[in-house]
């Protein structure tokens, strides 16, 4: 497939305007006009129409496949509250915080703030800000809170503790808003050594940050005692609700004893994820830290819905606007849609069926930690590798015959990591269809292990040399 | 010369009073093929046992801690262009830092080659 501007032809054009006949008010002044052409590719609207439609029938979806990426919830995206969202698109994002705006903007405030309010019950959080922009920016957000409120109490802090299966922005996000990381291992039971935790902790960490269920999709029985352990040396529980997918309904993380927790909207809350984003990454807090939240702060006062924007003990401003406006619509749509008993089957089922997976493949592949796990489950391609198979030459297998492949090498505890996430919205029959070509590919490694290095074979590309893509970076087409 | 390592799979020799420090052979066929290595500033003071760079490869992204408490005072540059010889003589050409040790006793806190490799074997 030629690229669009391989198909350019000199003076073709998509719409030809007509001449201005009407002179410019102001003409632009000199230094800011083009001396030169932008260098666009020159084509038809035709061939633009065709170019853009026929990559989009290469792309990998969740409406067209299955997509069991571990870590990542790629859950289907109802369609229904995508229609939700566009009622809400005409209205500019400034209204609210232009004069006489306010009282034009109630239903899109009133949205925000019942979409907090939601999460704060899901979460047993006292309050929600919608700001963030996405889950890593929820983290960043999060720290910045935990920051200013040990800050505020003149507490000298400097460490973040964080267990080694953690997310990999969890250690970045604490790095970045100026803490040192403490690592702590993971024990035999699949989760943070405890002993170990107890060591690492001082009056000089500032928070503990955890992912419940973590990245091997196990749920840390241990959870509320390393809550009291971190708050007795006066720290603060960060929880990572990347994996919340797993405990709606079920547990509370501010019941359990977290203190601060970022959502990801495009994960549990069933909009989209990735390329078909933006995501959003809400972050609840207990009481002691809500005068810390972003400003503005959208506060009911009787009937109506005002902005609180000075807040000198505020963290400020952390999004432009109000953040993914049209993502939390979706996400509140998506809530109302389930209600509280539809997002504990969402939990429920989305377990069941991590669980029924790794049941019927933990014959075929090594599992290191062997429980009855949450939402995903990790194997290891250790036993494949022996034969010269590893998790990305299983994954090239899978794409073959139509899935998107599993997370692979992550976590990076687990040699050879395959995580795989059904989620709720998959039927028994395609976690079948799924579980009979892992099982394939687990019999091809035996018999044949030599096939796996040519795959794939039904793409447009084949095996990409990713060593040398890494090494020798070119993402111009041309002229660089 | 005696090489040391640490639990992170960090290695360091010293001749004339240097410290040259690298990645382990272990840790470099683990990682696979590696893409980048993020060096440190020169004159960087470091901690033994703290992170001071960082390597990444086609599977992962790791930090690279120090072995010796001491000051930066050569990177090996040649890691930025050709990060490929990390796999092909991680214990020799890939060199990262060398470094003035402060502390000549932390080598304690090290194994040597042989507890290093009994360490590899308990980890299987």
């Amino acid at each position: 497939m030629k690229l669009i501007y391989e198909q350019s032809s000199a003076g073709r054009r998509g719409v030809r305007l007509p001449a201005s006949d009407v002179p410019a008010a102001v003409p632009l002044p000199a230094e800011l006009l083009r001396t030169e052409l932008a260098g666009l590719p020159e084509v038809s609207e035709l061939d633009t129409v065709r170019h853009f439609t026929n990559l989009s029938r290469r792309n990998y979806s969740v409406d067209t496949h299955f997509y069991p990426l571990g870590s990542c919830t790629m859950k289907y995206n109802v369609k229904a509250v995508e229609n939700g969202a566009g009622l809400f698109s005409e209205e500019h994002p400034l209204l609210p915080l232009l004069p006489g705006g306010l009282e034009h903007a109630q239903g899109s405030l009133g949205l925000l703030h019942a979409l907090g309010e939601a999460l704060a019950e899901i979460t047993g959080m006292a309050e929600v800000t919608t700001q963030p922009l996405a889950g890593a920016h929820g983290e960043m957000t999060g720290i910045m809170l935990i920051s200013a409120y040990h800050k505020a109490r003149g507490n000298k802090k400097r460490y973040v503790v964080v267990p080694d299966s953690s997310h990999g922005t969890n250690p970045a996000s604490a790095a970045m808003a100026g803490y040192e990381i403490i690592t702590v291992p993971t024990a035999s039971y699949g989760d943070m050594d405890l002993e170990l935790f107890r060591a690492a902790m001082s009056d000089e960490v500032a928070a503990v940050m955890m992912t419940c269920p973590n990245t091997l999709g196990l749920f840390n029985p241990h959870i509320r005692e390393i809550c009291d352990i971190a708050h007795s040396f006066g720290a603060l529980c960060y929880y990572d609700g990347a994996n919340l997918n797993a405990i709606m309904g079920k547990v509370r993380p501010g019941d359990v004893g977290f203190d601060v927790i970022h959502l990801n909207l495009h994960k549990t809350f069933g909009t989209p994820h990735g390329g078909g984003g933006p995501g959003s990454g809400p972050v609840g807090v207990r009481e002691a830290l809500v005068p810390f939240l972003p400003t503005p702060r959208i506060v009911k006062r009787g009937a109506s819905f005002i902005l609180e924007t000075e807040n000198p003990r505020s963290i400020g401003r952390t999004a432009n606007f109000f953040g993914n406006f049209g993502v939390m619509v979706k996400a509140y749509a998506y809530i109302l849609m389930l209600g509280r008993e539809g997002l504990i089957r969402v939990s429920e089922q989305a377990v069941l069926n991590a669980n029924y997976i790794m049941a019927r493949l933990k014959e075929y592949y090594d599992l290191p930690y062997d429980f009855t796990c949450m939402h995903e489950c990790v194997f290891s391609a250790s036993r494949q590798v022996k034969q010269g198979v590893h998790a990305l030459d299983i994954a090239k297998f899978l794409i073959d015959k139509g899935y998107h492949p599993p997370t692979i090498y992550f976590p990076l505890i687990v040699k050879d990591a395959i995580m795989i996430e059904p989620t709720e919205t998959e039927s028994k029959e395609t976690l079948d269809a799924f579980i009979q070509v892992m099982i394939e590919a687990a019999q091809l490694a035996e018999s044949d292990p030599s096939a796996f290095a040519a795959l794939p074979v039904t793409m447009p590309v084949t095996r990409l040399d990713e060593t040398r893509a890494a090494r020798s970076q070119n993402v111009c087409f041309a002229g660089c | 010369m005696e090489t040391y390592f640490t639990k992170e799979h960090e290695w360091v020799t010293i001749k004339d009073g240097v410290a040259a420090v690298g990645i382990s052979d272990h840790a470099a066929h683990l990682l696979g093929d590696v893409t980048f290595v993020e060096l440190p500033p020169l004159g960087k003071v470091v901690t033994q046992f703290q992170q001071f760079a960082a390597i990444e490869s086609v599977k992962a992204a790791s930090d690279i801690y120090a072995p010796l408490s001491g000051k930066i005072i050569k990177v090996n540059e040649a890691l930025e262009v050709t990060p490929e010889i990390v796999n092909e003589s991680p214990e020799e050409a890939a060199w990262i830092v060398r470094l003035e040790p402060s502390n000549l006793e932390e080598l304690q806190n090290l194994m040597t080659r042989t507890q290093y490799e009994e360490f590899l074997g308990g980890m299987e």
